[in-house]
């Protein structure tokens, strides 16, 4: 644990997260191929100067290479996010990210794929809240303000994705970068806490099939960025317009 | 010449009255209390689920308490002699319904310590955050207004701030149903024509409420309603009836046409279960077709009671239709692949099985019992009473029929 | 009637009297002494300023590192023998108690130091 000298001192700790977005930066420019980079760290601000709306943080989703039955990614989430709970009614539990099966009744055809917070550009949710508790940051996350949050659950009515989850009772022992509590309602938030740090959502992390990809979609060298440009994705409820963070392919 | 009419109940006492109604509102706030410290896990709420019985409750009054005011507004702005002497009771109803109201829906709040942040943090592209003014400038106005219509020396005043009330409650209730209409994510709602169908339901549910509470304060003080004002009033229930009915079916004819709101239609008005017989036995039989009979068959009109039941089933087929568009637009699910069968472990995909819990149900009940007392001890304390001139209206004409 | 309002202006110049006294200060253990980000006095004045301006900047604007952050205060601040800011002596607690001033905070935030992250699967620390 650190000493609270350290802790006082800002120093070691703008050491720290300059040691991590170095490290990023590093694991950003290990190149798959020439030119494609996993994170434009480079590009994000350093943390002190807080979120810019140069950045978009979008995310793809290759639902060919989801399987069917793995759920790590939101394991992974869970975990990172400490939701760990349990109701009596498993209806009345959060749920930030939730693998969702579909099936064509006509031809029997499967697949899977993952569902969570779209992060729109236009989202219903941050219209709908009365008190602007549900917002979204200069960088496109969508975010729920629990310290002005009424939990009146009208964000959950207008959200087309079922993205938002009110929290049922009390809670401990929360992550103390993730704060939830009782009565307000929260959703994804791109772990927002990893991305300001330079790392990447734990899901995306986490995920066996690689079927996740994070990134900045306004950097044209980002690898989410290029592939959106040359391949063929779609948005849920696209015929909505909200213009999501979130695109998939093979659906 | 006007009976003097004391404000002394006859028949049952009005301390038994003021308790039955104070405990029933007691329960009501140590319920939302439970709840408030429990956590929602204590509701058959859910996250699918998630506007239950209090909101049904809630926006019912809440609707009702703008339209209740359409009374005193028939005598003031449109200057029909026959309801001037009710402005009044129908303008303290307006204050004590939509308190009752808010009442339930702020205790449902999750958060419901956070009002004060409402109310000083307001989205303005919100209806809710609409709402943090619409709300307290109607009380505000309508209380002026009852002032007005009760002070002689303020009565010239009445008609202004009449005609800004009627206007205002306009706003807010089409606010109410902008709330729904405005929500482009789900197949109940994101439709242009909840706004004025909440507005013509506020002039039904409202008349309604208006004319039972009427009746008992009739009984209550041994006198009568002249029959040509019941006939007048229970023409205008038949005629917003009648409306009400023509937008409910405007609004599900225009969904069934749609073919992606078809399985949605089906839903609600054939294999949903508990919302199919809500809505054709609660809102279409006993809210709709049934109070018409009682209304305009001529063996009813006969009958003084006739109408009193007919406002009755209008406010129950008022909540049955609410639970069906409330609660039945939630539980049918968010379609997000249309075409595809989804699953997941949120439920997506499946048609959620709601059961109000107690605690619900007493807050719910609550909010009637605020909305009974506080008319109760304020209709004692102040001349709320219609006092009716016969034989004036009947020579200036106002009573033809 | 005037007996009635002598008697309530008695009781509510009074009661202040009655309020304090026999309340006890608060028991407040400073665990790491001399080293808080501003002068005691002043953040006895000014801490919830603080806290909750920089709640705002660190939410709503992402601005990281800011010196005044609640899970450092908790760090430096939480009791030796519970590891939490609540609780009888806690931190928070103690002093929030005796002046009656309700804080929101522990619905969300947690109030224990030293909390272990568990990694999510498959990342690497």
């Amino acid at each position: 644990m650190k000493k609270p000298q350290d802790l006082l001192d800002n120093k070691p700790r703008r050491n720290f997260v300059g040691a991590a977005a170095i490290a990023g930066a590093g694991l950003g420019t290990l190149a798959l191929a020439p030119g494609l980079h996993l994170i434009q760290v480079s590009e994000a601000n350093t943390p002190s100067q807080g979120a810019s709306g140069k950045v978009r943080w979008g995310m793809l989703i290759d639902s060919t290479k989801c399987a069917s039955g793995c759920d790590v990614c939101v394991k992974a989430c869970n975990t990172e996010n400490g939701i760990n709970e349990t109701l009596k009614d498993a209806r009345q539990g959060s749920q930030w990210i939730r693998k969702i099966d579909l099936k064509n009744p006509k031809t029997g055809q499967e697949h899977s794929l993952p569902m969570l917070c779209q992060h729109c550009a236009h989202p219903p949710c941050v219209d709908v809240c009365p008190t602007g508790a549900s917002m979204k940051r200069a960088d496109g996350i969508v975010l729920v303000d629990r310290h002005t949050c009424i939990g009146c659950r009208y964000c959950m009515l207008a959200c087309p994705y079922k993205a938002r989850s009110l929290v049922h009772l009390p809670l401990t022992n929360q992550n103390p970068e993730v704060p939830r509590g009782q009565g307000c309602v929260e959703s994804c938030t791109f772990c927002v806490q990893r991305v300001d740090k330079g790392l990447k959502p734990a899901c995306v992390e986490a995920c066996p099939d690689g079927a996740m990809l994070f990134g900045d979609l306004n950097d044209p060298a980002s690898e989410i960025a290029q592939r959106i440009a040359k391949e063929k994705t779609t948005q849920v409820r696209g015929d909505l317009k909200l213009n999501l963070g979130v695109r998939y392919q093979g659906i | 010449m006007q009976t003097a009419l004391t404000n002394r109940l006859e028949g049952p006492s009005f301390y038994a009255l003021a308790g039955i109604g104070a405990l029933i509102s007691l329960l009501g706030l140590g319920a939302a209390l439970y709840m408030e410290t429990s956590g929602h896990h204590v509701t058959g709420m859910n996250n699918q689920v998630f506007w239950g019985l209090p909101h049904v409750f809630a926006i019912f009054l809440i609707v009702a308490a703008s339209g209740v005011l359409n009374v005193a507004s028939i005598g003031t702005v449109f200057g029909k002699k026959a309801y001037k002497s009710r402005g009044p009771l129908s303008g303290l109803l307006a204050i004590t319904m939509l308190a009752a109201g808010l009442f339930v829906i702020m205790l449902d709040l999750g958060r419901a310590d956070r009002l004060v942040i409402a109310m000083t943090h307001v989205n303005w592209t919100s209806v809710f955050g609409w709402n943090m003014v619409l709300y307290p400038v109607f009380f505000g106005l309508v209380g002026l207004y009852v002032w007005m219509l009760m002070d002689r020396k303020m009565y010239a005043y009445s008609k202004p701030v009449g005609i800004a009330a009627f206007i205002w409650r306009l706003v807010m209730t089409t606010g109410t149903g902008s709330i729904f209409g405005f929500v482009v994510a789900r197949q109940a709602y994101h439709s242009a024509v909840i706004a004025p169908m909440f507005i013509i339901m506020s002039f039904a549910w409202g008349l309604a409420a208006f004319l039972l509470f009427q009746s008992a304060m009739y009984k209550w003080h041994g006198a009568e309603l002249h029959e040509s004002i019941r006939k007048r009033l229970n023409n205008l229930l038949g005629v917003f009836i009648a409306a009400v009915f023509y937008f409910v079916l405007v609004y599900h004819l225009t969904n069934i046409y749609f073919a992606k709101q078809t399985e949605f239609e089906q839903f609600i008005l054939i294999n949903g279960g508990v919302f199919s017989q809500l809505f054709w036995g609660g809102f279409v039989v006993l809210g709709t077709i049934v109070p018409l009979l009682l209304l305009y068959l001529p063996s009813m009109q006969r009958s003084a009671g006739a109408g009193t039941i007919a406002a009755l089933l209008t406010i129950v087929g008022g909540l049955a239709f609410l639970y069906v568009f409330i609660i039945g637009g939630q539980a049918y699910p968010l379609d997000m692949f249309p075409g595809m069968e989804v699953k997941s472990t949120f439920f997506d995909g499946h048609i959620d099985n709601y059961v109000p819990s107690m605690p619900e149900i007493l807050l719910s009940i609550g909010g009637f019992g605020v909305a009974f007392t506080l008319t109760l001890v304020a209709v004692r304390i102040l001349p709320f009473m219609p006092q009716d001139d016969i034989a004036k209206l009947q020579a200036s004409g106002a009573l033809h029929d | 009637m005037k007996r009635m309002l002598i008697g309530l202006a008695a009781i509510l110049l009074l009661a202040p009297v009655f309020a304090t006294a026999g309340a006890p200060k608060p028991n407040v253990i400073i665990e790491n002494p001399g080293q808080c980000i501003a002068p005691t006095a002043e953040m006895r004045v000014n801490h919830m300023k603080m806290l909750n301006h920089s709640r705002d900047r660190t939410l709503r604007q992402g601005i990281r590192g800011e010196k005044a952050s609640l899970n450092g205060c908790i760090e430096c601040h939480a009791s030796k023998t519970t590891g939490s800011v609540l609780g009888k002596d806690g931190f928070c607690e103690s002093c929030h108690t005796y002046a009656a001033v309700k804080v929101d905070c522990w619905q969300c935030h947690q109030p224990k130091a030293g909390y272990k992250h568990a990694e999510a699967a498959g990342v690497k620390p």
